[in-house]
């Protein structure tokens, strides 16, 4: 069943049934998001990185993918997105916990640094935008044997400084690569903010620099994310090489478990932030469509938050990784 | 089997493996229509195209990470770096990505790749500075990568053909001055050098010259003078520098209990440290004198003008001198 004429055309393409999956795809990675907040302040997750405030950008993106089939080439805020490709919140919870079953590293890596070769999701490090180039790589493979998949790989507006950005934006352009590159920019690189990190006023701008189609979408809009990213993922699909999508996102938490934004952020910057905050947005646009009823909200909400307790008992009895294995997978076995 | 040179090997190898495994596609600044800036691409653009010899934007971290992301998606990339100087801008790639990727993942995701990259300087090869360095030990210190440096053109090919079909990523340096300077028989077809074993370049039971790349010929030059003497010198060409062949390095240093660890690198913190190192631990007991090393004075690089050149670099002479000095102990 198709969405009712109050649903603005970039829904179109939307059933009621995708759209409340998308809300709650939104829910649980806030809800993840939070509680892995809360075992950080208890001292039993030792690191955390949010992607607070991200949700819709990376439901929006998500959901224009064909799951199992296109490639995601991550950053550490992505933790809804890589749910949305089909990743677990026992999966972020073995991570976030040094649990041995942790999908990502054998939690060998700090927790935010997704991969899973099972959900197509590249396995990530730390250093900021060498992963653009992995998904350059990976789009070439797809080029090189003739198949209809698509990459995406995101970072934040900090990372656009980066070399390796540069290079991998320009050479996807010069081979048309199927790639989206999206930088989902939250106007913070830990402290500094955008207007110490470029001279443009969006990341989109650069876009005729590589030679590429670009745009800026308003980040907290998932349905615009979602029409924006669509169109983008079609161009790379028919062969018409990459695009630059900015998703301007904002960020509710700090950069990471150990950073304090308070501390260079205006508590009316943060506060007014806090008015916009995009699950209510979508949350509220669903209502108006007739997609979601009064109290539905509510028991999405208590089903993710039954998930969650259930993921979170099972990576408490999870065993951590045995001292024998540390040595292991530096090369290739056997 | 034909007499061919270093370089020619390489390009045969890529070729071999490029008709033989359709997942094998090479790229890097140069390589297309030209064949590379020493032609060890020469002809491959022609016979398997633009999409699988590819013409890359001039950019060192992107060779290197594109290649990666081929490798994780399935493909077999062989990276050319023009010339080893200009491989820093791809640190990051190699270190942080390449070599952690098994490791990082838990064994779920693997990176078999190539990367290429010519080394090396000597008097006549007038590459300076920046066209010259021999910088193995930066890639050997790193778990996770493999690297290789042939000195003849049989191990050049037969390496080359391990490289590519390696799980893992394999840093492969070629010194320019034996691009065209050594023409050997190479055997045709399907020929297999195994990554991480030494070569035994000369026996002998006085000496060993423990050495790799384009110094096991100054080596052997210089083994073939103390012959003259009656000094038996035996020459340990290491091959592949990560992971070290430890059996056949503790083999030699007790047959002879006397051993020169050389190389054109910089002595300081290079690979003889290491070898010196393994010698010590394992050898002791077997050794007639302290273990000795030869390799690049403390300066960045090669010089340009021969007379500055001179001083930075090996040659049968300075080696021999070595070994005279290790055999009077």
């Amino acid at each position: 069943m198709a969405v009712s004429e109050s649903a603005p055309a970039s829904a179109a393409d939307l059933t009621q049934d995708q759209l409340r999956s998308m809300y709650r795809d939104m829910v649980l990675g806030r809800l993840l998001d939070e509680r892995i907040l809360v075992l950080n302040r208890q001292g039993r997750a030792p690191f955390a990185i949010s992607g607070q405030g991200h949700e819709a950008a990376q439901v929006g993106v998500g959901y224009a993918l064909r799951r199992g089939h296109d490639w995601l080439v991550p950053y550490y805020r992505d933790l809804t997105l890589v749910m949305v490709m089909g990743m677990e919140p026992r999966d972020h919870l073995m991570a976030s916990l040094g649990r041995a079953p942790d999908p990502n590293s054998g939690a060998r890596q700090m927790p935010g640094h997704y991969g899973s070769r099972a959900h197509n999701i590249v396995t990530t490090g730390s250093p900021v935008a060498t992963q653009i180039l992995h998904a350059v790589g990976v789009a070439t493979a797809f080029k090189y044997r003739g198949e209809d998949k698509v990459v995406v790989t995101s970072v934040g507006e900090g990372g656009t400084s980066e070399g390796d950005w540069h290079e991998g934006l320009n050479w996807a352009a010069v081979h048309r690569l199927p790639v989206i590159f999206l930088v989902e920019n939250n106007s913070y690189a830990i402290s500094v903010p955008q207007s110490r990190q470029m001279a443009v006023a969006h990341v989109a701008d650069r876009g005729p620099g590589y030679g590429m189609p670009s745009a800026t979408v308003d980040g907290g809009d998932c349905l615009a994310v979602h029409a924006a990213a669509r169109e983008a993922v079609d161009r790379a699909r028919r062969g018409e090489g990459p695009t630059l999508l900015e998703a301007v996102c904002m960020r509710l938490q700090s950069h990471s478990s150990d950073d304090d934004q308070r501390r260079y952020r205006s508590p009316d910057d943060l506060a007014q932030m806090r008015e916009h905050d995009p699950l209510e947005r979508f949350r509220r646009q669903l209502e108006g469509f007739g997609v979601l009823s009064e109290g539905d909200a509510d028991i999405v909400r208590q089903d993710c938050q039954r998930v969650i307790e259930a993921a979170q008992a099972e990576a408490d009895a999870a065993a951590p990784p045995d001292p024998a294995t540390a040595l292991r997978h530096v090369y290739q076995e056997g | 089997m034909a007499q061919i040179t270093y370089v020619e090997a390489i390009r045969g190898a890529l070729e071999d493996e490029m008709r033989r495994d359709d997942r094998v596609l090479v790229m890097g600044e140069d390589v297309g229509a030209k064949g590379g800036v020493f032609g060890a691409t020469a002809g491959l653009f022609q016979e398997f195209g633009e999409e699988r010899v590819i013409d890359t934007p001039l950019a060192e971290a992107a060779i290197v990470g594109v290649s990666i992301g081929c490798a994780l998606a399935g493909l077999r990339p062989v990276a050319e770096i023009q010339f080893l100087d200009f491989i820093p801008p791809a640190m990051d790639q190699i270190i942080n990505e390449a070599a952690k990727i098994r490791y990082r993942s838990n064994g779920d995701w693997s990176c078999p790749m190539v990367i290429r990259a010519p080394c090396g300087g000597g008097v006549h090869v007038h590459g300076a500075l920046y066209h010259s360095q021999s910088l193995e030990a930066l890639f050997a210190h790193v778990p996770g990568l493999k690297v290789v440096i042939p000195s003849t053109p049989a191990d050049a090919k037969g390496l080359l053909l391990s490289a590519i079909r390696d799980p893992d990523p394999v840093c492969f340096f070629e010194h320019k001055a034996l691009y065209r300077s050594l023409r050997e028989e190479v055997p045709e077809g399907e020929h297999l050098v195994p990554i991480g074993k030494s070569r035994v370049a000369r026996e002998g039971t006085d000496l060993s010259c423990i050495t790799y790349g384009a110094t096991v010929h100054e080596a052997l030059t210089a083994a073939e003078r103390m012959d003259r003497d009656g000094i038996e010198v035996e020459v340990l060409d290491l091959r592949t520098v990560r992971p070290l062949d430890r059996e056949a390095i503790i083999a030699t240093a007790r047959k002879t209990g006397k051993v020169l660890v050389c190389h054109e690198a910089n002595l300081a913190v290079g690979v003889g440290a290491e070898v010196a190192a393994i010698i010590a631990e394992e050898c002791f007991q077997q050794l007639d004198a302290p273990v000795m090393r030869l390799g690049g004075p403390e300066i960045p690089a090669i010089p340009f003008a021969e007379p500055l050149a001179e001083v930075y670099c090996l040659g049968p002479d300075k080696i021999e001198a070595r070994l005279r000095q290790l055999a009077a102990y």
